[in-house]
């Protein structure tokens, strides 16, 4: 196996990193609206599980120069972020009646 | 009964003498209105364009696009001083700064900009300081051809231009005591930024409606919040504790929750984790004193202050230690382009970086549902089955923006028959 994208203390959620350890936002948006909602309640529950300790863990970095998985880790926990709304508020990937509306953000923190 | 005092006429609407009848869209579905506003408001008012932050050094230069007056901008540090051209070369037209697609905003840093044609050079001044071949030409005074001025000037940190050849008010005249009232507010440590942009299909003036109103927050975000807080929420309506109107601009404060006191039943539980929402970061930095100007209303708690700059611009202050802004940059008379920024002071920590990642990303959640109305209600309006739509109290804004418009575009027409 190669190497793991997180912290050994958060194995618990390799199995979604490869696919949401996502450096940008329209990555991680459009990432959510092409999932399907039982794939992001299991990586909703699994991430909310240990979302302090992950919070803790990357806490100890200086923001710049943060070793690698922790910034996996990062990236992340902006994914358990953006998949929440449709989580704990939509039951849908998208924002109800929000078809033909976009919103895309063109200047983002580079972590 | 009103959970907060109004004004002793009884309404803000009759506080601020604006009628209390209903009051017709025609300005946001009439192409010729469209064009009256062009020339009366986006070539006559001061516009905002970006902050200081976005020049940080000599030759830091930035577009603009302003479709509304039919022309490009380029914003560029010359020095101490940020000045402002139309982004066209003297020599044949051509647009003078660009990359690949001429309509696309750029920025970057240079020594000097140089057409794309012929090679034409002007200084960070605007002074052209190059012609190619220049024993070829006729009578070409160098000193008298340089880059077209626009007027620029800087307010806290906030970039302005104004389009006329003579601006009837300095900035500050124009921004009146209520928005200048901010003056000494911090906003030059918020340097962490989001942006945002889109291209909205209405009128501009309807997603300004949009975000001058709360009226509709109960309703439209309703599940933005657990049932135990939407539940109240929807059944006791919004009420701001406060509106304020200077000249053409005007203000609304709504009261504050302490988000970390409440149980945790009324509140998201990705809020808990983050510590952090749609009213941003629960643990708001230090930023000493407070200019006067800010929370006028007194209001305890407090949430925000949403000063909604005449003619298109928005500055909105929370509570809890950060802004963002609005611009809404009209395209037609059913288009516009819509951008808002978050502004944050730059996190110390990974905790506080999440916490603005929650702030943010709410603030796109929220964003999206309001301009997903925006469309369904132009078309209805072009439809002009209805005349007119009675307005509530606390659509008083709403009110106040459609009749400073008339107000500029009538005085426009009044001047431009004298002087036909």
């Amino acid at each position: 196996m190669s190497t793991p994208l997180l912290p050994a203390e958060f194995s618990d959620l390799e199995p979604f990193a490869a696919k949401w350890c996502l450096a940008t936002e329209a990555e991680r948006y459009s990432t959510r609206l092409t999932s399907s909602m039982e794939e992001m309640q299991a990586f909703y529950d699994a991430a909310m599980a240990i979302g302090e300790e992950a919070i803790a863990y990357c806490d100890q970095f200086p923001l710049t120069g943060m070793p690698d998985q922790a910034v996996n880790l990062m990236h992340l926990l902006y994914s358990l972020i953006a998949i929440s709304f449709a989580i704990e508020c939509w039951s849908q990937p998208r924002v109800p009646d929000s078809g033909a509306a976009y919103l895309d953000l063109i200047v983002e923190p580079t972590l | 009964m009103a959970r907060w005092p109004k004004p002793q006429e009884g309404s803000w609407t009759e506080h601020f003498g604006l009628g209390t009848e209903p009051i017709s869209y025609e300005d946001s579905v009439s192409p010729d209105f469209y064009e009256l506003e062009r020339e009366a408001i986006f070539k006559r008012a001061w516009l905002n364009v970006g902050r200081v932050e976005q020049l940080p050094r000599h030759g830091s230069y930035f577009i603009k696009e302003i479709a509304v007056a039919g022309t490009s901008v380029v914003l560029v540090r010359d020095g101490e001083d940020i000045r402002g051209f139309h982004n066209v070369c003297r020599h044949r037209g051509n647009k003078l700064v660009w990359n690949d697609y001429p309509g696309e905003e750029v920025s970057g840093v240079c020594r000097q900009f140089v057409c794309k044609y012929h090679g034409w050079r002007y200084g960070t001044d605007g002074q052209l300081t190059f012609v190619q071949q220049e024993g070829e030409f006729f009578d070409l005074d160098k000193s008298q051809t340089g880059l077209i001025p626009v007027h620029c000037e800087v307010w806290e940190g906030f970039v302005f231009i104004n389009l006329a050849e003579e601006p009837p008010q300095s900035l500050r005249e124009f921004l009146g005591p209520m928005v200048t009232g901010l003056g000494g507010y911090p906003f030059g440590l918020m340097t962490e930024r989001f942006t945002y942009r889109a291209e909205i299909e209405s009128n501009w003036k309807l997603y300004m409606d949009a975000f001058q109103e709360f009226y509709h927050a109960p309703v439209l975000h309703q599940k933005q919040t657990p049932p135990d807080w939407s539940g109240p929420a929807l059944k006791n309506g919004f009420e701001a504790p406060h509106y304020q109107i200077d000249g053409p601009h005007r203000l609304v404060s709504t009261a504050g929750i302490r988000l970390y006191e409440l149980p945790p039943n009324m509140r998201k539980p990705i809020e808990g984790l983050t510590r952090s929402g749609n009213f941003g970061p629960w643990e708001a930095p230090e930023l000493g004193e407070m200019p006067a100007g800010l929370n006028p209303g007194n209001c305890e708690p407090w949430g925000l202050d949403s000063f909604q700059m005449f003619p298109n611009f928005t500055i909105l202050i929370w509570s809890l230690g950060w802004y963002l802004t609005y611009h809404y940059w009209p395209t037609s008379y059913n288009t516009h382009v819509f951008e808002s920024t978050l502004y944050f002071v730059p996190p110390k920590t990974a905790r506080e970086r999440l916490a603005l990642e929650m702030a943010a990303t709410t603030f796109k959640e929220f964003g999206l549902q309001d301009a997903n109305t925006l469309e369904a209600t132009q078309t209805m309006l072009e439809s002009q089955v209805i005349d007119t739509f009675p307005l509530c109290d606390q659509e008083v804004l709403c009110r106040h923006l459609h009749k400073v418009t008339k107000e500029w575009v009538d005085d426009y027409q009044r001047e431009t028959e004298v002087t036909i």
